[in-house]
């Protein structure tokens, strides 16, 4: 067990170029994607909550990037970045939310409730706390029908006071489950820094309560997430041997789109200071000065990128909104 | 036919189905190594061992999470509540989680999920463990609500419920595990969810009732016979999805409803059947529905409040005699 007290930075070492080009495709569509989102919510195209993932795409991108495509995925609301990274069209995610019927849950999720089962991506849920114990569930199924499959759960900070967190922990260490808890600390459930809602603050502590493997890691440091999630999966995959994670991560924005740019619970200067550690930008600076990518290859990436999101507007846009008597359908299964 | 008790006929459906389906599983507190609190999954540990029954422990939110994601990707689990009063310790996960999942994803997932064990009211058990929660979880969109009378209808309905691909709640009650009945020894014998049955026939009253209640509706309709009124019992079985059509054909035939329930009054079943009762039907009533209800108190410990808490069959007769216009007659 690891017992490391400072986040576990990435190993050095020869950064290949496909592995480059793809991290930083992932985040920077994941970032483009957030900002076409935002721009469609002050549009009146995207409505209710809309939780933004800027600033913490290096956790989503670098756990991903050591799954397999069967592997499971679930996440709480904030996960626009986590349905992108597992490989759901973008298209169709932006379409669900502009509650449109092409979207990803035919327009009857919306931003919260991404579901994806072509990619394994299970949800989407948005009471906190609530979705660990039901990744516990899928990673006994696994375990149940002898399959090698892991499921990785990803959750705030603000799901660690949930008693959900403990029984969850609790039930995959007594079970030997093959489940990843990764939880993105991000230090403010929303307006409630960690400081004001937990008596121990270092979350990956819990861990070696519950005797699972434990680690804490830079989650702005796409190469070292990927390293740390990389031994939590290969854990999981041989023995069922369930992990807790914790990324150092923080939202550029506001909780929501509701929480103004000046809120009272952090000061500017300090958004300003963490905005040092953007993910993207160090990665980049990292793959171009490793010579893994050049300034051609960042370019047109940058233009890749920003042409696939235009194209995903379009599409919700074009989308129409679901028929009346989709209102009754999904109710129950029939047959 | 087998003449068995509800509580055999539950465990007979669970090994029947456990036999057939090797995705179906136990999950719950004392339900392997116990043989179960009131002993509904006695034998199974041993017949199917851990992986298939499987002891938790206190952590209602926890297990029901575990059986709602197993049953996201592909199994079918049977989660027992050791009473349903401890549902409510998880009630987020089984109305925000296992009601909507089908729904909030557009169809893509869907959770074939029975939540099963005792509930309503029971013997000076007090206000935590004696109460008709099934209200809880009837007004809820994507749930289906099962409470069984007999135990032909405990077996036939928890088989139909653990095939269902629809998270189902499943109330037994701790007053009807020793209730001795006939039972079809066919392991295809099925009752539909969503289908109620007329019990006894009549045709001066229609009484709606589950559970304990249809019981004393029963005792009640003999009573009344003697005076020559006649009582048609009619017992939902399944309270969401209800079979209305079924209670509405009773009604315009006899003109008349009593409706009881155990539960309190408020916003209750009697309030919803009286209802759809009045919507559909309202040109054929003699009478005004009548609703004989738990009082709408907390259940107290004290045998002579408890029994002033809970519908007693004087109760019953009093409100059948009321819409029949009988009273002192």
């Amino acid at each position: 067990m690891a017992k490391t007290m400072t986040p576990q930075k990435a190993s050095l070492g020869a950064l290949d170029p496909g592995l480059a080009r793809k991290l930083l495709t992932d985040m920077l569509l994941i970032r483009r994607f957030e900002e076409k989102a935002a721009e469609a919510y002050a549009l009146g195209k995207v409505g209710g909550f809309l939780h933004l993932y800027i600033g913490e795409e290096a956790v989503a991108v670098g756990a991903t990037s050591v799954l397999r495509p069967d592997d499971y995925v679930i996440s709480a609301y904030r996960e626009h970045g986590h349905c992108l990274a597992k490989g759901s069209d973008p298209k169709r995610v932006m379409a669900e939310l502009f509650g449109r019927r092409d979207g990803l849950s035919h327009g009857k999720g919306g931003s919260m409730h991404l579901f994806d089962k072509s990619v394994n991506f299970l949800g989407g849920h948005a009471i906190v706390g609530a979705h660990l114990p039901v990744a516990a569930g899928v990673a006994f199924a696994i375990k149940y029908e002898e399959r090698d499959q892991v499921i990785v759960c990803y959750f705030g900070d603000g799901a660690v006071a949930q008693g959900e967190f403990h029984e969850s922990l609790n039930l995959a260490a007594l079970w030997k489950l093959p489940v990843i808890y990764l939880c993105e600390n991000n230090r403010y459930a929303m307006g409630t820094s960690t400081e004001r809602a937990l008596a121990q603050t270092q979350i990956w502590k819990f861990g070696q309560t519950y005797g699972i493997p434990s680690e804490k890691v830079d989650g702005m440091d796409v190469l070292a997430v990927r390293d740390v999630v990389a031994r939590a999966v290969e854990r999981a995959r041989r023995d069922k041997t369930p992990s807790l994670i914790e990324a150092d991560t923080y939202r550029f924005r506001g909780h929501s789109m509701r929480d103004p740019a000046g809120a009272v619970y952090r000061t500017k200067e300090e958004v300003e200071h963490e905005k040092e550690r953007d993910p993207i930008v160090l990665f980049r600076e990292r793959a171009l000065a490793a010579g893994a990518l050049a300034e051609a290859d960042v370019r047109a990436i940058e233009k890749d990128v920003n042409d696939r999101m235009d194209e995903a507007v379009a599409f919700a846009d074009a989308s129409p909104e679901p028929p009346a008597d989709w209102l009754f359908t999904d109710i129950y299964k029939e047959g | 036919m087998a003449v068995m008790t509800y509580r055999e006929a539950l465990n007979s459906a669970l090994r029947e189905e456990m036999r057939r389906d090797p995705r179906v599983f136990v999950i719950g507190e004392e339900v392997g190594l116990y043989d179960g609190a009131y002993k509904v999954t006695q034998g199974l540990l041993k017949e199917f061992g851990p992986k298939r029954v499987v002891d938790t422990p206190i952590c209602e939110s926890g297990f029901t999470g575990v059986g709602i994601g197993a049953a996201m990707v592909g199994l079918r689990p049977v989660v027992e509540m050791m009473t349903f009063n401890f549902s409510l310790v998880a009630i987020d996960q089984i109305v925000n989680t296992a009601a909507k999942l089908h729904y909030m994803s557009g169809g893509q997932f869907s959770v074939p999920l029975v939540i099963r064990g005792p509930g309503g009211p029971a013997a000076q058990l007090a206000a935590q463990h004696s109460q008709s929660v099934e209200t809880y979880f009837y007004h809820v969109p994507g749930l289906k609500v099962v409470r069984p009378t007999t135990p032909m209808d405990a077996k036939g309905l928890l088989k139909s419920a653990i095939r269902d691909d629809n998270p189902v709640i499943f109330i037994e009650s701790e007053t009807l595990y020793n209730v001795k009945g006939e039972v079809p020894d066919d392991p295809e014998f099925l009752i539909p969810l969503g289908q109620a049955i007329v019990r006894r026939e009549g045709t001066d009253v229609t009484v709606v009732a589950y559970m304990g209640m249809m019981y004393r509706a029963l005792e009640a309709a003999e009573e009344l016979a003697k005076d020559g009124i006649s009582v048609e019992l009619v017992d939902p079985r399944t309270l969401r999805p209800m079979d209305t059509e079924t209670i509405i054909a009773s009604v315009r035939k006899t003109h008349r409803a009593v409706v009881v329930e155990a539960g309190a009054g408020f916003a209750g079943m009697g309030s919803e059947i009286a209802a759809f009762i009045t919507e559909q039907a309202f040109d054929d009533l003699d009478a005004p529905v009548e609703r004989v209800t738990g009082a709408n108190a907390p259940m107290p410990y004290a045998k002579n409040l408890e029994k002033l808490k809970t519908p007693t069959k004087e109760k019953i007769l009093a409100a059948i005699r009321r819409v029949c216009n009988a009273n002192g007659s």
